[in-house]
């Protein structure tokens, strides 16, 4: 009763997931589950002001030390409105752009295991934020989001209950997803 | 106590059995069918479970008429009512005595080996040794709580469902119940009615209506062949083995018990309850999802129920086809909860339960505590039974026990036979078994 129905049974949907490999990949990590732990990594340097610039480069997974095929930066920074220079994007826009990089990738994988085919898939997303919070003026407002909304607009050769249906999975099984809506132990050491 | 159940003596027997509840006695029942000496070991009383191991007001999931097991169909005159524990102890009991189950009861296995190709058993009232054993003892033998209670303020009166019994167990106050399977529903719904406010943490869940198009949504389950899906044609055996609960009750007017039913009777729903610190209960923001996915698979279930009565014809002297609302959660959902307010004064963990394996000193649980099996079939000469989807959808229910015992009895028949070799069969899609 869980399988899904596709209202359109094409044979090769091609969304350039490679499903094989990562079910592949699911069914190793089940008999090795040491090998199924990863560290992420990043690291930050000041620059002036507000401005940083984070470098993505190493991590560690499968056992082993594995390195992106670039090395990549993100440059944050405040706007101008902050009496900043904007030489980057705010951080908390870089958490929306981890969430809708997440969630989309998410999107494309269930997809291709569903074997639909996307045309289209666009998501808008707003977080709602009281700078009160930031700046100290009141306590009983949090820094953070007080909300985040996404929408996604999405065109496939399916049903608009198979559509939600799929993103509704990529949500389910988002780690970007979860990171937010979860608490994490976060250590910040000095030294 | 029938003089047949004592004529097993402590000693050397074909075949034990642990466990005296529906399993267990079905199994016995096929076993003697097949003239296999066996005894059945019970740590307790008969239906032992059901008799302790649950609230005052649990009915079952399922209407009478399918609560049959092998030779004992439902023969009471309410078939599309639902049993109180009281019915179903006393159907577990009868049956029993008809089919003069060798029982021992009060008799706790403490400890089982296997030994040169055959199974060494003690219990507290002497040992036993058999050339084969089925483990009956159930999937609900602890409850299952997660680690971050112990972060719960000392204040706070904590009860686990399974040893729930009714709310006046409970302070009076707010209550914060964890789980929304069947269990944490049902007990939000009775909780809430007592006068205690209820705040309802609410992960993944099945969503169900009790009735549909006229008819019990168990018997759609069972007439659309849902019930008889074999584990071989799943896509991912692990996930539908850990599947909670759907949101039922068994109520006298056939009631749908879901989360709109609690919120339109002022239950307050939160996310899955995701940590608790510095006495602060903190829950996912991911409510709106869980809710979103059960709502989408429950329309998949009834679609398919309808294209199922559709092309068999059953759909003709039926109800049209209806539709559910989806899930109302409101605009602002709490993320937090202040346990040392005051405003809550108990939890209650509806958060599952897990098999005890501590006595079983057989290298077949996995590191997760599940027992590892193929169909029931365990080890060689070592079989399990009751378990979750063992081999069918319907192999936890009560007349799921039918169709399993036919067929691991078989097995184990043959296993005795010395006809199967040591390495498990493997099931295949029709789920007779390669031997």
């Amino acid at each position: 009763m869980q399988k899904q129905q596709t209202t359109s049974k094409q044979a090769n949907a091609n969304n350039g997931v490679n499903v094989e490999a990562l079910l592949g990949a699911r069914e190793a990590l089940t008999q090795a589950p040491e090998a199924a732990r990863f560290k992420w990594r990043a690291s930050c340097e000041w620059l002036n002001g507000t401005h940083s610039r984070t470098t993505v480069d190493e991590y560690f997974g499968l056992g082993e030390a594995q390195k992106h095929r670039n090395v990549f930066q993100f440059d944050t920074d405040h706007p101008q409105i902050f009496a900043s220079e904007d030489n980057g994007a705010t951080p908390v826009e870089l958490v929306l752009v981890g969430l809708a990089g997440c969630l989309t990738a998410g999107i494309a994988a269930v997809a291709q295991n569903r074997n639909i085919q996307l045309r289209k898939v666009k998501a808008t997303l707003e977080a709602g934020m009281d700078i009160q919070g930031i700046l100290g003026i009141d306590s009983d407002v949090r820094n953070g989001f007080d909300g985040i909304k996404v929408h996604y607009d999405i065109d496939a050769d399916a049903s608009a209950d198979d559509i939600a249906s799929i993103v509704a999975q990529s949500q389910k099984r988002s780690a970007v997803f979860d990171i937010i809506t979860n608490p994490t132990d976060v250590t910040v050491t000095v030294g | 106590m029938p003089r047949q159940t004592m004529r097993a003596r402590t000693g050397i027997v074909d075949v034990v059995v642990v466990g005296a509840g529906h399993s267990g006695l079905a199994m016995s029942h096929r076993l003697s069918e097949l003239s296999i000496e066996h005894v059945v070991l019970e740590r307790g009383e008969i239906a032992n479970s059901w008799r302790r191991e649950r609230w005052d007001s649990l009915k079952l999931l399922t209407p009478n008429w399918m609560s049959r097991l092998p030779g004992a169909p439902y023969a009471g005159h309410d078939p599309d009512g639902y049993m109180n524990m009281d019915q179903v102890v006393g159907f577990v009991s009868t049956y029993a005595e008809k089919t003069a189950a060798p029982v021992r009861t009060s008799t706790t296995v403490l400890n089982v080996e296997e030994r040169d190709g055959a199974y060494s058993v003690s219990t507290d009232r002497g040992d036993w040794r058999s050339r084969a054993m089925v483990i009956a003892s159930g999937a609900c033998n602890e409850a299952s709580v997660p680690v971050c209670a112990q972060a719960v303020p000392d204040r706070i009166f904590q009860i686990t469902s399974k040893d729930y019994k009714s709310p006046g167990q409970l302070p009076e106050g707010g209550v914060l119940v964890v789980g929304a399977s069947a269990t944490g529903l049902q007990l939000a719904q009775e909780i809430h009615s007592s006068g205690r406010p209820v705040t309802l943490a609410v992960g993944e869940h099945v969503r169900m209506p009790r009735r549909y198009r006229g008819r019990d949504v168990q018997w759609w389950m069972l007439a659309s062949g849902i019930l008889d899906e074999c584990i071989a044609d799943v896509d991912d055996p692990v996930r539908v083995r850990r599947l909670p609960s759907p949101q039922l009750i068994g109520s006298e007017d056939h009631a749908t018990l879901d989360l709109n039913a609690l919120t339109a009777g002022g239950v307050q729903l939160v996310g899955r309850l995701a940590g608790i610190r510095a006495g602060k209960a903190q829950f996912s923001g991911s409510l709106r999802n869980v809710c979103s996915l059960a709502d989408l698979k429950m329309r998949r279930l009834l679609k398919a129920f309808d294209d199922w009565a559709a092309t068999t014809g059953a759909a003709d002297p039926m109800m049209p086809a209806e539709e559910f609302n989806a899930t109302r959660i409101g605009n602002s959902v709490p993320l937090g909860l202040d346990l040392n307010s005051g405003e809550i004064r108990s939890i209650v963990w509806a958060t599952g339960y897990r098999p005890d394996y501590s006595w079983l000193k057989v290298p077949v649980v996995d590191r997760k505590g599940q027992l590892q099996h193929d169909g029931g079939v365990v080890a060689p000469g070592l079989y399990a039974l009751g378990l979750p989807f063992m081999r069918r959808r319907k192999s936890s229910f009560i007349h799921g026990a039918e169709d399993d015992v036919r067929d691991l009895g078989r097995h184990l028949a043959a296993y005795l036979d010395k006809k199967i070799g040591v390495r498990p069969p493997f099931l295949t899609a029709n789920s007779e078994m390669v031997v």
